[in-house]
């Protein structure tokens, strides 16, 4: 299973890490990002996606995007 | 097993800041669905599990494991002419030795227990733990087993502060430099006597894993988790169950290689590198047991059907995410229980 799936991810924001048992919170971008990683869609997808839903610029939609894989490999919750 | 009620001692009912793990022992029995009679042994008559309403049904007071064999085995035969014991199960790691040396015997009179042999226990002494990383394979931190202070001014390299000094059977404290590690020294040489342990201080995340062993290199039942709330005494106050895969090899590794045979836990630290470190090995099962219970795995439960001879299938799964909170609680006695304990020895 890959890192990403075995995270438990609640609609609240709240992701628990079973390998470690870390806590994290996150926003509804990053809930809407994690959902679209575990979809497997490519970062071009995600933010096109990102600029339709959160109605923001393609440079913006990169943006956090990129800053929130950053986050996730910092983390350690994804390969 | 179910048709006969068993009668089951349970030691370490001092539910306190530093919590022994027959409180929790008892609950996970109960929840079992097992018909037991349980009998509490308690050292203090302060112990709080003596006084908890609904948890044991009868309490004999012990003498202290440093009274002598004598004095233990009498006490023994006496409670076991009343009660009929059918198992025992030790929580005291400084009780443990009289315990597995006597097992024996106490099978002869039809007592039940599920303890590691003298060789196990011994083995995994925090002396002799870099012998034991050796001969198992397992990475530990540098230590030293220090029978004079005097040794502290020349710890052999790499080890430096800060670094744990630590009891023979409880207690550690971080120390940064020669006054408070001397300190700490002569405090644990008087409380626990000799050797005392210098530890090198490893840098990461302290992870858990509760286990059972059938001495036939099987694991039983194995729980891992992580310190989330940890009291000035180094126990845990809360935590939370992990899949910790790697966790879980070392310990299938080790009861597996030393044929452990009992419960037992295994205290690691996990370093930002991924790296793990054994820093200690509990020859019995520690008092976050009911965390193990609740997600899962009776372990109190699995260790009274090993001890009465019946065949365990290994449990390997349980639920991540669960977690434990510690409380204290007043609880109203009545001063003539306290008289009873105190002048009979019973309640």
């Amino acid at each position: 299973m890959s890192k990403l799936n075995s995270l438990a991810i609640s609609d609240s924001g709240f992701i628990f890490k079973p390998s470690t048992g870390e806590s994290f919170t996150t926003n509804e971008m990053g809930l809407f990002i994690i959902q679209l990683l575990k979809e497997n869609k490519s970062g071009e997808e995600i933010i096109n996606a990102i600029m339709e839903d959160f109605e923001v610029d393609n440079v913006t939609a990169g943006r956090d995007l990129y800053e929130y894989l950053d986050f996730l490999k910092r983390e350690q919750m994804m390969d | 097993m179910e048709k006969k009620k068993l009668t089951i001692a349970v030691t370490g009912l001092n539910n306190i800041d530093s919590p022994g793990p027959g409180v929790p022992v008892i609950r996970g029995i109960k929840k079992s669905g097992l018909d037991v009679h349980i009998v509490g042994l308690a050292y203090e008559n302060l112990e709080p599990g003596i006084y908890m309403p609904g948890l044991v049904d009868k309490t004999y007071l012990m003498p202290f494991p440093s009274a002598g064999s004598e004095a233990f085995l009498e006490r023994l035969e006496y409670i076991h002419e009343k009660e009929q014991l059918d198992i025992i199960i030790p929580n005291f790691d400084s009780e443990l030795y009289l315990f597995i040396k006597y097992s024996d015997k106490l099978l002869k009179m039809g007592i039940h227990t599920f303890l590691p042999s003298i060789e196990q226990f011994e083995e995994r002494h925090k002396d002799n733990l870099p012998e034991f990383a050796i001969k198992y394979n397992i990475t530990v931190p540098e230590s030293k087993a220090l029978m004079n202070s005097n040794e502290l001014s020349n710890l052999p390299k790499p080890l430096s502060y800060p670094y744990y000094i630590k009891g023979k059977f409880y207690e550690a404290f971080k120390v940064s430099n020669y006054n408070q590690a001397l300190y700490y020294f002569n405090k644990l040489s008087a409380k626990w006597g000799f050797p005392v342990i210098v530890q090198q201080a490893i840098h990461g995340t302290e992870v858990n894993v509760i286990a059972l062993g059938d001495g036939d290199g099987n694991t039983v039942a194995a729980v891992a988790m992580r310190k989330q709330y940890i009291t000035d005494k180094g126990k845990a106050w809360g935590g939370i169950t992990i899949k910790d895969e790697r966790l879980l090899e070392i310990t299938h590794h080790i009861i597996k290689e030393t044929k452990w045979r009992g419960g037992m836990e295994l205290e690691m630290i996990k370093t930002d590198d991924g790296e793990y470190y054994l820093i200690e090995i509990n020859p019995r099962i520690p008092a976050w047991v009911y965390l193990a219970v609740g997600a899962g795995q009776n372990i109190p439960e699995m260790l009274c059907r090993l001890a009465m001879g019946e065949k365990v299938n290994p449990v390997a799964d349980y639920d991540s995410g669960k977690m434990f909170i510690r409380y204290s609680w007043d609880l109203i006695g009545d001063i003539a229980d306290f008289e009873k304990i105190i002048i009979f020895g019973e309640l």
